[in-house]
């Protein structure tokens, strides 16, 4: 478990793909620079399309947690 | 006691349905037993595909409008208002202006989406769009006076109407500006939110290597921040900034606001269960179509499909049998991949598409099917 606190969280457990990374970017789009958002996503195509947006925009994906039924990715705005 | 079903939303979702249910339940509509009421705040039924034709002067956005009144089975209640509160405690629906709130015993939301180019600075300025009526006659303007430069369509956001019809006009620009001798003038850059073209991964990779043959410049992971309409730039989240000769954009898409306020779901879309449609956080309550989050294009063929789902369950549920029909995820897209060919794709939750090779039968069939559409929202087709 990381001791992170995110200022958003958005579930994204059950959408298909590409859905959790939009519902990330859209949660970035409109958060402050520094804030962290946690996305949760059963969606194992999120684990290689999260680290790549985030270096792709050049926010820092700052832990993944592997969670029983799903993965909670942190990503800080640049 | 009469049982009132009430459908919000006269688009194709919400008309297929009055329709279906006007025929389903004829003998308990002619008894009184059952009340269908279908409410817009249009008097006019949308078929919105075709704006995407609008553009390049191939169809005139009358061609997409008919009164509800005639679309509309007699048997079904037609009111034309703006719902402004759903309570779903007490179901009753509120309506601008006041008046008498309504009652209902079923309700289906079918509200569609709305575009909300503001959450973009600079996009209502600078961007222009073909997912409305004005915007696709003002493109119109715009194109037959480009005649050279950077042609950027962009998709903003998603999920947003027609996931197809971002590809659909690329293709279809590409081939119009060649046929008017033009092509070499203009450059066509295509952008979207992820690491590959299309949001289906299958539709995706069948479309990279024909925008590549077409001469399609592509720009993934752009996700639009700003446009600049003076210096006619624009800049993506990710850093990049792409200047225009003329931008086109799928703006960010939306649901009504009463959703959200009545707890049903964020943005303005309805949780439900993916296969039987019901409202996650009320009972009693259905969504369909765009209106309905269940990660399945945004498309008409869906709510169409929806709509027939959604019409056996309201039966079953009038008749006091268990609600049987389930939604499988079908959809049906026919996609233009010019101006005189189309593929056409199907699918559903268990089974990907794939795309049919490209042809000038798929093509008509296109066409025959935005005429024969009016069978369809009469709910005979």
């Amino acid at each position: 478990m990381t001791d992170i606190e995110p200022q958003e969280t958005v579930d994204a457990r059950g959408a298909a793909c590409p859905g959790p990374l939009m519902d990330l970017i859209g949660a970035i789009r409109s958060a402050e620079s520094g804030d962290v958002v946690r996305l949760l996503s059963d969606n194992d195509q999120s684990l290689t399309d999260v680290p790549e947006w985030a270096e792709e925009a050049g926010n820092e994906l700052l832990a993944v947690e592997e969670r029983d039924d799903h993965n909670a990715f942190y990503v800080e705005k640049a | 006691m009469t049982e009132r079903v009430v459908i919000v939303g006269g688009g194709t979702g919400g008309t297929v349905l009055a329709n279906d249910l006007a025929d389903r339940l004829e003998p308990e509509l002619d008894a009184g037993d059952v009340e269908v009421t279908l409410i817009n705040d249009d008097p006019d039924h949308v078929y919105k595909p075709i704006w995407l034709y609008v553009p390049f002067g191939q169809r005139e956005p009358a061609d997409g409008r008919r009164a509800l009144d005639e679309l509309v089975d007699d048997a079904v209640d037609l009111r034309i208002d703006r719902v402004t509160e759903i309570d779903t405690d007490s179901r009753r629906l509120r309506f601008d202006g006041g008046g008498p709130s309504m009652a209902y015993d079923h309700l289906v939301l079918a509200t569609g989406s709305t575009l909300e180019p503001d959450r973009v600075p600079g996009l209502a300025a600078g961007g222009h769009d073909y997912y409305s009526e004005s915007g696709a006659t003002a493109l119109r303007e715009e194109l037959l006076s480009f005649t050279e430069g950077e042609l950027v369509l962009s998709v903003v956001g998603t999920p947003h109407m027609c996931p197809a019809a971002p590809l659909e006009f690329v293709f279809m620009a590409d081939d119009w500006f060649r046929e008017r001798g033009l092509r070499e003038d203009v450059d066509i850059t295509y952008t979207y939110p992820i690491q590959r073209v299309h949001g289906n991964p299958h539709i995706a990779e069948w479309a990279r290597p024909i925008m590549e043959e077409r001469d399609i410049n592509v720009e993934t992971f752009f996700n639009a921040e700003s446009v600049d309409p003076d210096a006619e730039t624009v800049t993506s989240m990710e850093g990049t900034e792409l200047d225009y000769g003329l931008l086109v954009t799928i703006p960010p898409h939306g649901g009504v606001d009463l959703i959200e306020a009545a707890g049903l779901g964020d943005d303005g879309w309805v949780d439900v269960d993916k296969h039987t449609l019901e409202a996650e956080a009320a009972e009693n309550v259905y969504a369909l179509g765009d209106t309905a989050d269940t990660g399945v294009p945004n498309a008409g063929s869906v709510a169409h499909y929806q709509a027939g789902v959604v019409g056996r369950r309201l039966a079953s549920e009038v008749r006091g049998r268990p609600a049987t029909a389930t939604y499988d995820g079908k959809t049906l897209c026919f996609v233009e991949t010019g101006t005189d060919a189309a593929s056409f794709v199907e699918f559903d939750y268990e089974t990907p598409p794939s795309p049919a090779p490209p042809s000038e039968k798929l093509h008509w069939s296109k066409l025959a099917y935005n005429e024969s559409y009016w069978l369809t929202a009469r709910g005979l087709l």
